[in-house]
């Protein structure tokens, strides 16, 4: 939206380029993202994305909300991974506070967390291999993508939208039955993602369609300010999780997968080998699940338990304080960054001592990732184009926010 | 866990690698330090931010070679108005710092630092259109996110959440 009208430059005698408009609304830019082409015959001259479709105005309507009324405005900004979102909003406002969460809920994030890359990997993998031509991929996707929902559900009510991290804690205990049937799909997984391998890995279209192509360079990547798996395929070992723990993940053994050519394929093994971890760091932290409380223990902040409510007068008045006025939070600013599916999710909260966020600002991966697409495309072909996009893993509502 | 209160004395944070290497350079660069809840932020002078960033960036002991983010905030009515939020985080040490710049109301402009890093490109066009702040040098500063012949800047304090009606 931001420049309908492109004016690109071309040369006297040379006027045998053409624009050509792909999106919004082709199928493989996932969502509403506008590429504007300027192409000699097949080949791309120029490439320029152009979003703000989806612009929602979610960072100004956070700075009119309670702080504990953001959460669910944070799932929708990249929903294909909304725990990562809260996780990371709530890690925010709780090192703003100075809050210390329990054991058992840092591992029941961790997780969820796995779980929703686990997630949204799949939805990537399926539309990815859609978009290049493998039609079976989407379908046996979907079929794993739909336990984890189901796992969604249950713990929190909603299949999508879960805002099921709050701040000091997590929404409410899992049900019965929630862990043995993680750990069942936790058992199945990897034969799944062999399947998946099975047909996408060797099989020689793929391999045409992604090795060498939409190339990138490490130091490239970095200077347009790449992070996650876009990054990584081109061989740059960090990852937050590893590098820079947060809610507990130094308790985790778990190996961070590189690539070397910075092409589509690498990026796609990268993927692949990351559900392979999650699936490993999911089973330790079934394995290792504490017991104890989910929430932190601070009745100013966090929202009481039923019970207490029915029987405890205080509980009764913090409930009520807690909905009709929030609760303040002494002034600063932190920036809180996790990895999420897509790269470095960062949330810069500013308080100014009131009830309500002063400034919330998203660092969004895929913005950043996004940037990296005339790099990876220009003197490459058209069809390329859609496996660079799939290959960036782009989810616009995140771009736009 | 009690929180600390900030310090913002320069004296006892100037063993800091990226203030220590920023002091060395320039002391009249940095305007004034805060380390609050474990994270360093750095008001640079207006003037010097593109210099401090390339400076921190190309310093081979503790490179802050990636940087997060570009964005700003807005502290109207109190003059200066506008603080521009620079993230940097440094890939071989683990480290974060966040350099700011103010900018008084009246002439909300700072040099771009897209000739340093070409990821600012993004950043600096959402801080444009959003707080309706001019990067000199920018290679293609036009709105990002809202339509071109949006008028007002949504994320300024004076405007209102509900929009003008």
């Amino acid at each position: 939206m931001a420049h309908l009208t492109p004016t690109p430059v071309i040369e006297p005698g040379q006027d045998k380029t053409m624009i050509l408009n792909m999106g919004p609304q082709h199928p493989s830019t996932h969502g509403v993202l506008r590429v504007i082409l300027e192409i000699d015959g097949e080949n791309i001259v120029r490439i320029m994305p152009d979003i703000g479709f989806l612009h929602t105005g979610i960072e100004k309507t956070c700075e009119a909300k309670f702080y504990q009324q953001v959460v669910p405005l944070t799932d929708r900004i990249d929903y294909l991974c909304p725990l990562t979102n809260n996780l990371c909003y709530a890690l925010a406002v709780e090192k703003l506070l100075g809050l210390e969460i329990p054991p058992k809920a840092q591992w029941l994030r961790v997780l969820l967390n796995e779980l929703t890359r686990i997630n949204s990997h799949l939805v990537w993998l399926g539309t990815h291999a859609l978009d290049i031509g493998a039609m079976t991929v989407f379908l046996y996707c979907f079929r794993e993508r739909e336990d984890i929902l189901r796992m969604f559900e249950m713990i929190s009510g909603q299949r999508m939208m879960t805002s099921y991290f709050r701040i000091g804690g997590v929404a409410l205990e899992p049900p019965l039955g929630f862990f043995d049937f993680v750990r069942g799909f936790a058992d199945r997984f990897p034969s799944r993602v062999d399947e998946y391998e099975n047909l996408l890995t060797g099989n020689p279209i793929w391999g045409m369609r992604t090795k060498g192509v939409a190339r990138i360079t490490a130091d490239d990547a970095l200077a347009l300010g790449a992070t996650g798996p876009t990054l990584r395929g081109s061989g740059v070992d960090i990852d937050l999780r590893r590098d820079m723990p947060y809610t507990g993940y130094e308790n985790f053994q778990f190996k961070v997968p590189l690539g070397q050519q910075g092409d589509v394929f690498d990026r796609y093994l990268c993927r692949v080998q990351e559900l392979r971890e999650s699936i490993g760091i999911v089973k330790q932290a079934l394995d290792g699940m504490p017991e104890g409380p989910i929430k932190a223990d601070a009745p100013k902040v966090v929202l009481p338990d039923r019970e207490k409510m029915k029987t405890q007068m205080e509980a009764l008045i913090y409930h009520f304080k807690i909905v009709t006025e929030g609760f303040s939070v002494p002034a600063g600013e932190v920036y809180q960054a996790v990895e999420s599916p897509r790269g470095e999710m960062g949330y810069y909260v500013v308080s100014d001592g009131t009830a309500k966020p002063y400034r919330v600002h998203m660092r969004s991966a895929c913005l950043a990732n996004l940037q990296t697409l005339p790099t990876m495309c220009e003197g490459r072909l058209i069809a390329d184009v859609v496996a660079a996009i799939g290959s960036i893993d782009i989810v616009l509502g995140e771009i736009d926010r | 866990m009690p929180l600390a209160p900030p310090i913002t004395d320069i004296e006892q944070l100037k063993t800091h690698p990226a203030l220590a290497h920023l002091l060395d350079w320039n002391t009249s660069a940095v305007q004034e330090i805060k380390f609050d809840r474990d994270e360093l932020t750095i008001y640079v002078d207006r003037p010097h931010i593109r210099e401090a960033c390339a400076l921190l960036r190309d310093n081979p002991d503790f490179p802050f070679n990636f940087l997060s983010d570009v964005t700003c905030v807005d502290w109207y009515p109190s003059e200066p108005r506008f603080e521009v939020v620079y993230h940097l985080l440094s890939l071989p040490k683990k480290e974060r710092v966040r350099l700011k710049v103010r900018l008084d109301g009246s002439s909300p402009v700072v040099e771009s630092i897209t000739s340093v890093w070409p990821g600012a490109n993004y950043g600096e066009r959402e801080v444009f259109d959003l707080f309706g702040i001019r990067f000199t040098g920018h290679p293609y500063l036009r709105r990002i996110l809202m339509p071109e012949d949006w008028e007002g800047n949504p994320l300024r304090k004076d405007y209102p959440v509900e929009g003008y009606r």
